[in-house]
């Protein structure tokens, strides 16, 4: 078996005596698609800013195609980078410049193509997310779905092998994100590339994804693939795709000082 | 304890806060070749010469009409004490002297701090908190080379011309103030001035202006840099922004015109 593209191994993070991720491993093979599940506060960002070497763990590696991000030289990574491409949760469009110049910054930033290739590449890059139309219009005149898809022409711009998108359907109307689904199965089936979404729509996560893992309170608690996920017995991953909430105070001390506030009310009042 | 506490820690942050601003100085100023035109990546230094406008052009009217107050009133204060002894003509060496070494450029460095150090501060503060800083790494593309390089070349341009232009404005506003005391004709008083300043005057002053540049935007950026959070932080840093370049540029005031007085005394 070759191996992974994105090999996470005992990842840790901690934030002074906040531990946000324990001993996190996973692998993600060439060409699937592995979507990350986890309620909020879980640590699905911090795993994927790790991922794209937005920041140094606490301990554990992460090697993408063998290469580990936080030990290898500064060209290294920037070759790493070069081959991923990030389509972000808040969509990171740079609001000083229109949507086709969006696409065609990494374009002219990082490849010495001539001008014209790359008018004509963002073009090509914003027609196969539907925004061929589009490519004059400023960030902020856009909708929100518009905004998601355009940061994937600009994520695919480099045509990566790698593409990770943080919360993708987020804050979508149903149609919209069915749109966003279909248009991340067309970049896996066209470009093969290997794909990370961080989500934690249920819907999208088993529309698009080979297999499925699962963080909880920082740990990986499962990494299988969809069908025996959407049919585990495991009660913290039922409780997840049932949609059962927590009890809003399920901690002892939280409940004594629920009942210490509610007395002091009972005695101004 | 919580005293030596509390020393111990300011002074460790603000030890790292010069560690970030030397930092930070020397990768943009290693960057800034990259912004030139032709020898620089391409089309970067249009993004450089929007900054000069922004910088430069779109702060004159404030830089000159803050240099001809200033100009009228240092001219009025030095007129009203040299008048007591005869030497109201000092009031033209007083005026020239003054721009061309001091006020010219500071006056200059607080309209900008003002202006451009919070405007950089904000947009570097915005772009952090809405992920295009990390857009930027994750696409291989240094945020120093991209969003300071650009205004530091702006800046070291610009802020040495304003500069200029500020001491022209004041040294005219002292020849309003002769001409309306002891009418004092533009062309006697700029012969006079001409007479009084000399090369190494205006020389301090540019080296002043050039320094001044720098931490400005140095300063500014930084404080976009650290920005974490949300809306708010981006006006924290703004306001940081202003507060810490013009805290810097006078400090920086101080040491340079010690070392102009030790070399000028020396000679």
């Amino acid at each position: 078996m070759a191996d992974p593209v994105i090999s996470v191994e005992n990842l840790t993070v901690q934030y002074g005596d906040h531990r946000v991720l324990n001993g996190v491993s996973l692998n993600i093979e060439a060409g699937e698609v592995m979507a990350l599940l986890g309620g909020s506060g879980s640590g699905k960002t911090t795993i994927l800013r790790h991922i794209i070497g937005l920041e140094r763990p606490t301990s554990g590696t992460v090697r993408i195609r063998g290469v580990d991000i936080n030990r290898c030289s500064p060209k290294e990574l920037k070759d790493i980078r070069r081959t991923m491409g990030v389509a972000f949760q808040e969509c990171a469009l740079f609001n000083a410049m229109s949507i086709e110049e969006n696409v065609a910054l990494p374009l002219h930033e990082l490849t010495n193509l001539a001008d014209p290739v790359i008018e004509i590449m963002t073009y090509m890059k914003l027609a196969a997310v539907g925004l061929g139309q589009a490519a004059k219009q400023m960030p902020q005149e856009l909708s929100g779905g518009m905004k998601k898809r355009a940061a994937v022409a600009r994520a695919t711009a480099l045509d990566p092998e790698i593409l990770v998108f943080d919360e993708p359907s987020a804050g979508l109307d149903p149609i919209v994100a069915a749109g966003l689904d279909e248009l991340i199965l067309l970049l896996k089936r066209a470009f093969h590339m290997t794909i990370l979404v961080v989500t934690h729509e249920l819907a999208s996560a088993f529309r698009v994804a080979d297999r499925v893992a699962m963080l909880d309170r920082g740990s990986l608690i499962a990494v299988e693939s969809k069908d025996s996920f959407q049919a585990s017995t495991q009660p913290r991953i039922r409780q997840f795709l049932d949609r059962v909430p927590d009890p809003i105070a399920e901690n002892a001390a939280v409940q004594n000082r629920i009942r210490e506030l509610a007395g002091m009310t009972g005695a101004k009042g | 304890m919580n005293v030596l506490e509390a020393i111990g820690g300011g002074a460790i942050r603000g030890l790292a806060y010069i560690g970030g601003l030397t930092i930070q100085g020397w990768s943009g100023l290693r960057a800034t070749p990259h912004v030139l035109p032709v020898v620089g990546k391409r089309g970067r230094w249009r993004a450089a010469l929007r900054e000069m406008a922004a910088i430069g052009v779109d702060a004159l009217p404030m830089v000159g009409i803050m240099s001809v107050c200033a100009g009228f009133i240092l001219a009025m204060q030095a007129g009203a004490e040299l008048r007591r002894f005869g030497a109201l003509q000092y009031v033209m060496d007083t005026v020239a002297i003054g721009f061309t070494r001091e006020l010219g450029p500071l006056l200059t460095a607080f309209v900008v701090s003002g202006r451009s150090g919070s405007a950089f501060s904000a947009e570097i503060g915005t772009m952090m908190v809405t992920s295009e800083i990390d857009a930027l790494r994750t696409m291989a593309i240094d945020p120093i080379e991209f969003v300071l390089a650009p205004k530091y070349l702006a800046a070291m341009i610009t802020i040495p011309c304003l500069s200029i232009m500020s001491n022209a404005f004041g040294i005219l506003a002292g020849a309003g103030f002769m001409y309306i005391t002891t009418r004092y004709t533009l062309s006697m008083y700029l012969r006079y001035v001409a007479d009084s300043i000399e090369l190494h005057d205006v020389f301090t002053g540019l080296l002043k202006s050039l320094v001044f540049a720098i931490i400005i935007v140095n300063v500014g950026c930084l404080e976009g840099f650290r920005t974490r959070g949300g809306p708010d932080a981006v006006g924290r840093s703004a306001t940081s922004a202003v507060v810490w370049s013009t805290f810097f540029v006078i400090l920086a005031d101080v040491f340079f015109t010690a070392i102009f007085y030790l070399v000028h005394k020396g000679a």
